[in-house]
């Protein structure tokens, strides 16, 4: 025990330092945008809901961003036939752990943890890697389980490299940028408003409440700039005696 | 409803109560803006139960169920999402008014005699406070719940002998398991909440035996209406203090409201981003840090190196920068009590320990690189320096003379 407290308390952390090495794009993130939150939807359980899950999150939740049941259950209800199931997924862990070396995690708050901008900038940072098991690499998550699922969408990534010099002189390559290699059917513009639609839906589906949050947050807010007004001459008003 | 009244008076004191600790307990005139902090912790410890019982109704404390059922609470349960928006950044505003509420203590000597016990049934709440936010950020079971109670467990194994028992008692397994999130969940809702309601009594009844301190740390009881024998400079708390704390209750309830409505993540200083994980207990994150209130004594004990392969000197050391606080009363030697009669040697060691307190904190919300690490243990050397070297430097301090009476400012 003495020994994992000591790894914990005082590893140099260079870990953590190489988790934020690659500058992220900033995410088209925008709750109150409900068109790019139904197509974002579409996007999510044509290609994410297969192997992930968003277990925390009801289909009849969607209604939130203007879609009605019955549009849900026509045109996103394939995993389950009822909408007030939340977006399980078929898979079993220990056949997706053999698959991909890990068990894809669940979606339902994964912009939370990781940040929009994070998956925003990782599902357009896939490049062909032949070292992989899958052939896929990924600049912002270095050897990922995860394949590409979206390559017939944004084509293949080829990296190009350049020669870096480190602390002690020797050089090494390292990924300057990505680079069209195969296009794929939709154009980079494309494909980059398709992953920002489907970015938004996450961040979205990690707080469904948000739009509910500020709102109510102005009311609460205004009620307490009134009441501070009452408060303070109330105040006032029982201290002037007071010498 | 005389008639009432007098038909309870004469089976429970509540009119006698009353006029004792609200409409005829005399609180010193002079209250600055220092003194809303004792209310508004009363305040948040209300919040804090309150919305306490609404999330134990949806809350599951089971290993497989934990995570899922905050979810649950944020997504499917009528207004959920606030009632533990408010628990959690309750928790961090429990902390922000307590550490000033001892800070007011320490400027205006609020702990010196004859108020000794109120300042350590306040350390005793305190240490209480720690325990119970400690047990109460495991229920989650994110990744940091569950890592975060690792490491604080395994610093009770550190100690020499026990330790290694101690920590198997306290987790109830070998690892942080179903086990301990069942003994932490019965902590953090019934026993320490029920100490504290104690403790908290204690504390209050302890301050209205001795009346209050003010600014200018003088007893407002040397100086009482020969007819009335009420203080001159005091003024009964209701409604004077009453209608002055709904004030303060408004102004903080502001603040409070903007996290809680419009960052409850607070930049993910009061909710970690790491906990949006579930606990994996075969996956360690790469960066564990406590929560922002633990992170001055978390910074002590990583500066502290290792003494014979063992951890136990770092852990000592974040024990005593604590319970150190039930020393105070005796370390200072000053003839005043007031910041405002202290002469520099006081201000230069006030300002270089609230530097060292903030500064540590700042450090054990960071990596431990070498270069942090030096800084941490200057800042910890100044920390204890400001207990330790006490008696001398209050003692031999040029104080001003106190006045007689209270000073409005």
């Amino acid at each position: 025990m003495n020994k994992l407290l000591h790894i914990l308390l005082f590893l140099p952390l260079t870990a953590f330092a190489s988790g934020a090495a690659v500058p992220l794009d900033r995410a088209p993130v925008n709750y109150k945008n409900q068109e790019s939150l139904q197509r974002g939807a579409a996007v999510f359980v044509n290609y994410c809901l297969s192997c992930h899950s968003a277990n925390y999150m009801r289909y009849s939740r969607l209604t939130d961003i203007g879609l009605t049941e019955p549009q849900i259950k026509d045109k996103l209800l394939y995993a389950t036939d009822k909408v007030g199931n939340t977006m399980s997924v078929a898979m079993r862990t220990h056949e997706a752990k053999e698959w991909f070396g890990a068990a894809p995690p669940d979606l339902t708050v994964i912009t939370r943890s990781r940040g929009a901008d994070w998956v925003y900038t990782y599902l357009r940072s896939f490049y062909r890697d032949d070292s992989r098991p899958t052939g896929w690499n990924n600049t912002v998550f270095d050897k990922v389980g995860m394949p590409h699922v979206m390559q017939d969408l944004q084509g293949h990534l080829a990296p190009v490299y350049r020669s870096e010099t480190d602390h002690e002189g020797g050089t090494h390559q390292v990924i300057d940028r990505l680079e069209l290699a195969k296009p794929g059917r939709m154009t980079q513009a494309e494909y980059d408003a398709l992953v920002g639609d489907l970015v938004n839906y996450m961040a979205w589906m990690g707080e469904p409440a948000k739009g509910k949050r500020l709102n109510t947050g102005l009311g609460v807010m205004l009620f307490l700039f009134v009441f501070f007004l009452v408060a303070f001459y109330l105040k006032k008003e029982y201290w002037k005696d007071v010498h | 409803m005389e008639k009432l009244m007098n038909w309870v008076d004469a089976r429970f004191p509540l009119t006698a109560t009353y006029k004792a600790h609200l409409s005829e307990y005399f609180a010193p005139k002079n209250f600055n803006f220092w003194y809303y902090f004792g209310s508004l912790a009363l305040l948040v410890l209300v919040i804090q139960i309150v919305s306490g019982i609404f999330l134990t109704m949806n809350y599951k404390p089971d290993a497989n169920l934990a995570f899922a059922s905050v979810e649950y609470i944020m997504r499917d349960v009528e207004w959920g999402w606030l009632i533990r928006y408010i628990h959690s950044t309750g928790a961090s505003a429990f902390f922000v008014v307590v550490y000033l509420h001892m800070f007011r203590g320490i400027i205006y000597g609020s702990y010196r005699q004859p108020r000794e016990l109120i300042w350590i049934f306040g350390v005793l709440i305190f240490l209480v406070l720690m325990g119970e936010a400690f047990f109460g950020y495991l229920l989650p079971w994110g990744q940091m719940s569950y890592w975060g109670a690792q490491v604080i467990v395994n610093l009770f194994a550190t100690v020499p002998f026990i330790g290694e028992d101690l920590s198997i008692l306290i987790r109830g397994d070998y690892v942080i398991s179903d086990a301990t999130l069942n003994r932490f969940f019965a902590f953090h809702v019934i026993a320490f909440p029920l100490v504290l309601l104690g403790l908290v009594a204690v504390h209050l009844v302890a301050l209205h035996e001795v009346g209050s301190n003010n600014p200018d740390g003088v007893e407002i009881k040397k100086h009482k209406d020969p007819v009335t024998h009420r203080p001159l400079d005091g003024i009964p708390f209701h409604p004077y203090y009453t209608v002055k704390d709904i004030l303060g209750v408004v102004v903080f309830l502001i603040a409070f409201s903007a996290v809680v409505f419009f960052a409850p993540e607070m930049g993910g200083y009061f909710l970690e981003a790491n906990n949006f994980i579930p606990a994996d207990p075969l996956k360690t994150p790469e960066h564990i840090a406590p929560v922002w209130y633990f992170t001055p004594y978390y910074a002590i004990l990583r500066a502290i190196p290792p003494i014979l392969g063992s951890q136990f000197p770092g852990v000592a050391a974040m024990g005593v920068s604590v319970l150190i606080f039930f020393a105070l009363p005796w370390l200072d030697r000053s003839p005043v009590k007031s910041i405002r009669y202290r002469g520099p040697k006081f201000k230069i060691a006030l300002t270089l320990f609230v530097i060292a307190f903030i500064g540590l904190g700042w450090l054990g919300i960071l990596p431990a690189t070498e270069l942090y690490t030096w800084i941490a243990r200057v800042l910890t050397v100044v920390y204890f320096g400001f207990f330790f070297l006490m008696p001398w430097y209050t003692k031999n301090d040029t104080s001003k003379p106190e006045p007689e009476r209270v000073t409005l400012k």
